[in-house]
């Protein structure tokens, strides 16, 4: 497939929004943080979100009619993301005006549980909008939902890390060391997909893409002489030594160069900011080469122009 | 049982003439529903929204070559995939005659729904930001104004091989389910469980014998006829006066 910038940027920032969100809400019960610290955390939350929001828009041929995507959420998984992350923003944005306003703890920890609930169902509804295509057979494993859940969880961490370095450095060194262990079973989950999809065999072929049953079929025309959508969306369009580079970026960035930061550098804000920037541009390219790898049986109709 | 129109193609017949194709794009860039658009179609890379392609394929090792003319068009599955994943209810499945349509004016061009069609039948108007496939031309065939035999798709109309054949696959007694039933019609892509209602007839082998008697007769393609002996003037005629 082709991979669109907006989608790789949404699914990857909000992704982090996510994480921020839930690692605060974790940190805040385990060790009790100070309200500044996540007040803050919950406008970069927003941010992120609302940054992804605004870039997923980009993808849209009629974004103003965007507003149409809720309704068929019984069916549609990315009706059912359209409904949720609304619903995730709007919980972390209640919840940040009850730390400045000082709401009551019932109200608060209802807050809470719609936020953390949200931010959940958003990670399954963003990772089985490509899981459920029982076509893209790249895509169709829980280790789908899986990734898009520890990356962004990974991706939140270092955030969280980065945020609380500046604002309460006593915390700082745990959320690090929380991103380098719940990176390691996001880079696991990653290194697994990427040994499954390397195994795969495509169940089409010319074969049955056209019925006629012989082992040498070739296509001679694809019945247009210049390129069509078909030929542009589902196949990322790039020599192969570019989709390796992103596979090498994502497998060195996403992981190993930010834990050689924190363990040789420790867990100041520059360092943090380093190994967040390395990590995030592992997190885009993995996300990349995500929709790269996966082959669009469609494609057995569109491989020669003439 | 319900209705489900659908085409029927014939591999055996079509000569990739691609009649189908700029008749389908005559009628269907005109209607209501607005056009088709193109870029550079004169230029140096052509490019445009097409319902209908015709593309070509070579069997086999040369020279035990075929040729093969395989046009494509939405398949208007029976368990479309492209429909419920559709977040706008744009892309819809009519109840009453199974053809799978997309509401111009819902759709939000996201183009999920191209991604969860495995036969590439659904194509992004790059202009109009909305995506578009074959309709089985929904607008003629239920134009109760039109003579009755005019109410076919555009492209079975054109075909000049009659290679489409259009009908209601569920009626057993239908042209198209005959043709189904009795020359091994069959669907595209069976694993994905998509139920394609439109079918394709398989090539056939076409074999001719020619036999001795045929060789000699006027019409010949040979021509050897005028090598026949010719009767010299002096033998035996049947009325006795003329030659032949
Ligand atoms: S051929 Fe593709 S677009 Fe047409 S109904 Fe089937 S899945 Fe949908
Ligand atoms: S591109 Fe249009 S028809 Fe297709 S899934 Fe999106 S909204 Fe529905």
């Amino acid at each position: 497939m082709r991979p669109a910038w907006s989608v790789v940027i949404f699914t990857t920032i909000a992704g982090a929004g996510q994480g921020l969100f839930l690692m605060l809400v974790l940190g805040d019960a385990v060790f009790g943080l100070p309200g500044d610290l996540l007040f803050a955390g919950a406008m970069v939350a927003l941010a992120l979100t609302g940054v992804g929001l605004v870039s997923s828009t980009f993808h849209l041929g009629h974004p103003e009619r965007g507003w149409r995507a809720a309704a068929m959420w019984r069916t549609s998984w990315l009706s059912r993301e359209v409904i949720v992350l609304p619903a995730f923003m709007a919980s972390v944005f209640f919840w940040a005006a009850g730390l400045w306003l000082d709401w009551a703890d019932g109200v608060m920890a209802v807050l809470v549980a719609l936020g953390v609930a949200t931010a959940l169902l958003l990670y399954l509804c963003t990772a089985m909008i490509y899981a459920c295509l029982p076509f893209l057979q790249e895509w169709r494993t829980p280790l789908t939902v899986f990734n898009y859940f520890a990356i962004g969880l990974t991706t939140g961490t270092f955030v969280a890390a980065l945020l609380s370095a500046i604002l309460y450095p006593p915390i700082g060194v745990i959320f690090a060391m929380g991103a380098l262990v719940i990176g390691s079973f996001a880079y696991l989950g990653r290194l697994a997909s990427l040994a499954r999809n390397a195994r795969l065999r495509p169940k089409s072929s010319l074969a049955s893409a056209t019925g006629v049953k012989h082992p040498r079929i070739v296509q001679i025309a694809q019945g247009s002489m210049g390129g069509s959508f078909n030929t542009r969306e589902f196949f990322h369009g790039r020599p192969r030594e570019v989709v390796r580079g992103f596979r090498l970026a994502m497998l060195v960035l996403l992981l190993p160069v930010p834990a050689l930061l924190l363990l040789a550098g420790g867990s100041s804000v520059a360092v943090l900011a380093l190994a967040l920037a390395s990590h995030y541009s592992g997190a885009l390219a993995e996300r990349w080469y995500f929709f790269a790898e996966a082959r669009h049986p469609q494609n057995l109709y569109y491989q020669a122009i003439a | 049982m319900s209705k489900q129109l659908a085409l029927v193609i014939d591999l055996n017949v079509c000569v990739g003439c691609h009649a189908c194709v700029t008749s389908c794009k005559e009628w269907n860039t005109s209607g209501l529903a607005g056009f088709l658009s193109d870029d550079n179609p004169y230029g140096r890379d052509p490019t445009g929204t097409f319902f209908n392609r015709v593309q070509t394929f070579e069997v086999g090792e040369f020279p035990n070559t075929e040729t093969v003319h395989f046009p494509k068009s939405c398949l208007h599955c029976e368990d479309p995939p492209c429909v419920p994943v559709c977040p706008t209810g744009a892309s819809y499945k009519r109840a009453e005659d199974g053809i799978v349509l997309v509401d111009y004016d819902k759709c939000i061009g996201c183009k999920y729904c191209s991604w969860a069609c495995p036969y590439g039948a659904r194509e992004l108007d790059e202009h109009q930001k909305v995506m578009k496939k074959c309709t089985l031309c929904v607008d003629r065939i239920t134009d109760a104004s039109l003579p009755e035999r005019d109410r076919k798709p555009a492209c079975v109309l054109a075909c000049p091989t009659s290679a489409r054949l259009f009908g209601d696959v569920h009626d057993p007694a239908s042209e198209v389910s005959v043709a189904i039933r009795e020359s091994g019609g069959y669907q595209l892509m069976p694993e994905w469980g998509t139920n394609p209602a439109n079918h394709y007839l398989p090539r056939r082998k076409t074999r001719k014998h020619i036999h001795e008697d045929e060789l000699v007769r006027h019409d010949n393609p040979l021509k050897i006829d005028g090598q026949l002996p010719k009767p010299a003037p002096s033998d035996p005629s049947l009325d006795d006066v003329t030659s032949w």
